[in-house]
């Protein structure tokens, strides 16, 4: 453990934080754009610096480890001063067109500006414009909102293994893109999206469906495997318009690609609300009493007639561990054979 | 090097290759195989390629060592050879008119050769010639008789620092290299020049390349690394090649790879050629390149030393700190630290350019004044104009004004008044130099080479620049100056690496001793030195034309019309202020302002 002083407060953390972590803990605030807490730091923003006594200049607070007896300021009008030109610099190189932005009321961009009252910009110059636009399903890539803060790269790179992205060309031409810049072809997890500060990235399937503001947000659990993620449904009008999850979650907001886009089943028309039973060749609409008392009385019919192993029994990997259990109990058990399997070994 | 041999020498350093070295040796190579005594000539003459003479402006320069002493000529082609070897060396006689003059010795008696101290004295390709002056011994020495405490100590003693710029004491780099906890150890030899106009690397390593992979197995020695990596830029195509032979001829004559010298100590050497980032001389950027990423800085702590290379503890040397060891180790700490000043001890190689007489390369004693390496080591000004300031450091470096002249060459001092040693690049600028366009130049060149990680230096940079462009072009507007200012000491601060903290400083060491250079572009839309385009006019002074029509006939854009021995006329609109007509005329008739 190190004992600290931040402005003014000595506590006690483990000698292994950061300075920023540190100041988490204690809910102290320190302006952040580029660091994520599931990432490694990568100190480019440089928004989160601190005062700390007896170094020569502000530090990073999000790559400085503590270190016993360190006091440090986290506000004052120096580091004020210093973070305001900052972002300045940032918003100089922003399109600033917040009222028609997907992000708009979500943005850390959009709060920071509002928090250090940045109305008029002292700087003002060239900014990037790129024409090309990405054509892949999913992801909308806005490199004009990009502010190069990492965390998609580092999110690509450090949590999903692929590397789609990275940074390319030098100085003020530097950009985030995929190899030789072609349209962006990867497993789609949406990490990207979900990490980036800005507008620059959004999901296309939610592009213009609406912001922040009147949504409702609806935790569940998504269905598509066993692993049982946990998400949050934005549903306004009774329709969910995207998915995102939540850090606190025990899959600490991470997706798939089925997870985070495949949702608009939910809605489909064709959907099965109600069991079928096919009569006379059609599929007909039945009650789940119904349906069954016909699957049990089928079952039945067929072991009595040609034996148990006549009947086979395949569960779906969208099913969890217990009722994949319950499944196979079922099966051997009830109806007394062992042809049971799972549609992940397919 | 062979007694009562003759010996040639000839320069085929870059700038000596450039002008004509290789067809210099061959020259003379074949003209002493045809000489008028050929079996004489031919078993008691040698011609030698030899690394880098320092005094490139006299290129190419051919040393005749013969019964004991040395000739040095000066802008030998190679059809002056058959005379040298004609009347000098069979003859005995030499060739009075094109041996160097005063200025050639004067560019040496100021200098005091170090690292340089073998370059342009041995064949760099060939390591029994460093082996015969001494290299590689040295080396032998301390594997078999020194404790790598031992040498640490003595590197402490000498007084060592850095030689890439920041001065960092080098006995102490190894000594935390040394501590650093980890079995598997790296020594990195950082080649990547990229300061405009410093090649003083460069120079070393074409000149005499033993000289770094000797410092090299010492270092590794010292800190307990058996892997080395010279990290070089690709632009160094003379300096890649003898530096792989080096390498590779060391290790067949086992100085390096398994037991070197008969030891217990392994040692290798990896080279790692860059892609032409400048920000990879950064070392945590550079590591990152050797590992095959993007050459991009990290934060530190932890510095290399504790986590570098793969993360193991890393030593990052400079190629002239690594070139100065042996030497050190061979002659010891108290000769070294004769050397210099209290806190700069030793010399420092400088890549003297600009509006000099004598440009090239210079080794001086740390301490010595800006005065003698101006005046006396490099001449004065060209053309017998008036000195403005030197640039030092390069694009992390600042402006010194000529007033201030008599000032220390060493770390300290230069850091007191804004500018730094840096790599030892010194650029002379004189009166037709704008402070406000040199400026913006280095502001240009950090800016296309930041990496665009960190904000202040991607953006706050081509801020930098922008203002300085519109100034430049006679748009600056009151308050840029200020703008000027807070932008550059905010980048300083908040810049994440070295290359953004020290990229304002040729606009702030030029804003603090040429303000006034600035105020007039910004205030009265001139520039002073007549440099920027934008802020001049080329006009025809009437009364002065002769109508000779030179500047009619130079100019490329057809500003210029008139008729024969009548006044002529420049089309302001047509013009592109190249200058040409101001270059021909031979009456002073045309105008600038």
């Amino acid at each position: 453990m190190a004992r600290i002083t931040i402005n003014g407060k000595t506590i006690e953390v483990a000698d292994t934080a950061t300075i920023l972590q540190a100041a988490k803990l204690h809910k102290i605030p320190i302006p952040t754009l580029c660091h994520h807490p599931k990432l490694t730091p990568f100190g480019g923003c440089r928004l989160c610096i601190v005062e700390v006594k007896g170094m020569p200049k502000p530090v990073t607070s999000c790559t400085t480890t503590v270190g016993n007896g360190m006091e440090i300021t986290t506000s004052s009008p120096y580091l004020q001063e210093l973070r305001k030109t900052v972002l300045e610099l940032i918003l100089s190189d922003h399109p600033n067109d917040c009222m028609i932005c997907e992000k708009a009321g979500d943005c850390t961009l959009q709060n920071l500006a509002y928090d250090y009252g940045i109305r008029e910009n002292r700087f003002q110059g060239e900014r990037r414009t790129y024409a090309k636009r990405d054509n892949n399903p999913f992801v909308e890539r806005d490199l004009e909102k990009c502010i190069l803060c990492g965390r998609c790269v580092k999110a690509c790179d450090e949590i999903q293994g692929v590397e789609a992205i990275d940074f390319g060309y030098r100085g003020f031409n530097s950009k985030i893109c995929t190899s030789y810049e072609q349209d962006l072809d990867c497993e789609f997890c949406g990490q990207c999206i979900s990490v980036c500060p800005t507008g620059a990235l959004t999901g296309k399937l939610w592009i213009r469906k609406g912001r922040k503001d009147h949504q409702e947000e609806v935790d569940t659990i998504c269905t598509y495997c066993g692993t049982g993620c946990t998400i949050t449904a934005h549903v306004k009008d009774n329709e969910i318009l995207k998915i995102t999850s939540k850090e606190q979650t025990m899959n600490e907001g991470w997706l798939c690609v089925k997870g985070r886009f495949g949702y608009r089943f939910v809605n489909s028309p064709e959907r099965l609300t109600r069991p079928l039973i096919k009569r006379n060749g059609a599929f007909e609409e039945a009650s789940w009493p119904e349906a069954l008392d016909h699957v049990a009385k089928r079952l039945v019919e067929i072991k009595a007639g040609y034996g148990a192993d006549a009947i086979g029994g395949l569960s779906s990997a969208r099913c969890t561990n217990e009722e994949n259990y319950a499944f196979q109990k079922l099966i051997r058990a009830g109806i007394g054979t062992n042809n049971v399997d799972h549609c992940a070994r397919l | 090097m062979t007694k009562n041999k003759t010996v040639v020498n000839v320069c085929m350093g870059t700038g000596g290759m450039a002008s004509g070295g290789a067809e210099v040796l061959q020259a003379f190579r074949a003209e002493l195989e045809a000489a008028a005594f050929p079996a004489e000539v031919k078993e008691h003459c040698l011609a030698h390629r030899v690394g880098c003479r320092g005094l490139c402006a006299k290129d190419v320069l051919v040393d005749v060592l013969t019964d004991g002493s040395v000739t040095t000529y000066q802008f030998i082609k190679p059809d002056m050879v058959p005379r040298i070897v004609t009347e000098h060396i069979i003859g005995k006689t030499p060739v009075a008119e094109w041996q160097v003059g005063e200025d050639y010795e004067n560019f040496h008696q100021k200098q005091v050769k170090i690292v340089l101290s073998d370059c342009g004295k041995i064949d760099p390709e060939d390591p029994d010639d460093y082996h015969a002056v001494g290299g590689y011994g040295t080396a032998r020495d301390v594997l078999t008789e020194w404790l790598p405490g031992e040498v640490i100590e003595e590197i402490k003693a000498s007084g060592l620092r850095g030689r890439g710029g920041a001065g960092f004491p080098t006995g102490l780099k190894w000594e935390l290299g040394r501590k650093a906890r980890g079995d598997i150890k790296y020594i990195i030899c950082n080649a990547d020049e990229g300061d405009p106009g410093a090649f003083m690397d460069r120079a070393v390593i074409e000149g005499n390349p033993h000289a770094v992979i000797e410092g090299m197995i010492i270092a590794a020695y010292a800190i307990g690394a058996h892997h080395g990596y010279v990290y070089i830029r690709a632009e160094y195509p003379l300096a890649v090649e003898r530096l792989k032979l080096a390498i590779e001829r060391a290790r067949r004559r086992l100085f390096l790879g398994r037991n070197i010298f008969g030891t217990t100590f392994d040692f290798d050497i990896q080279v790692k050629l860059g892609a032409g980032a400048f920000v990879c001389g950064e070392e945590t950027a550079l590591i990152a390149s050797i590992e095959g990423q993007r050459g991009m800085p990290r934060p530190k702590p932890p510095f290399p030393v504790n986590k570098g290379l793969w993360q193991r503890p890393t030593v990052i040397n400079n190629v002239e700190t690594l070139a100065n060891v042996p030497y050190i180790m061979r002659r010891g700490y108290q000769w070294y630290a004769s050397h210099g000043t209290e806190r700069s001890r030793g010399t420092k190689v400088f890549a003297l350019t600009g509006k000099i007489k004598n440009p090239g390369l210079i080794e001086v004693p740390m301490g010595i004044t800006l005065r003698e390496i101006i005046e006396d080591i490099g001449g004065g000004i060209e053309g017998g104009k008036k000195l403005k300031a030197v640039q030092t450091g390069g694009p992390s470096g600042g402006c010194i004004p000529a007033n201030m002249l008599d000032i220390n060459v060493d770390y300290e001092s230069l850091a007191k008044v804004g500018s730094i040693v840096g790599s030892g690049g010194m650029i002379v600028l004189d009166e037709d130099n704008c402070m406000v366009n040199m400026a913006k130049y280095f502001i240009q060149f950090t800016q296309e080479e930041s990496c665009g990680k960190c904000v202040p230096c991607r953006i706050g940079t081509k801020r930098l620049l922008e203002i300085m462009e519109r100034i430049t072009k006679g748009q600056g507007k009151e308050g840029d100056l200020e703008l000027l200012d807070t932008l550059s000491n905010s980048i300083k601060v908040t810049s994440l690496c070295g290359l953004g903290q020290t990229a304002p400083n040729p606009v702030l060491s030029t804003l603090k001793y040429f303000r006034e250079e600035f105020e007039a572009h910004v205030r009265d839309k001139k520039c002073p030195a007549k440099v920027c385009k934008d802020l001049i006019t080329y006009s025809i002074i009437e009364g002065a034309c002769k109508g000779c029509g030179a500047c009619l006939r130079a100019c490329p854009a057809g500003a210029v019309t008139g008729e024969k021995k009548k006044p002529h006329k420049i089309d302001p609109d047509i013009c592109i202020k190249c200058g040409a007509c101001f270059e021909a005329c031979k009456f002073k008739s045309v105008g600038r302002d």
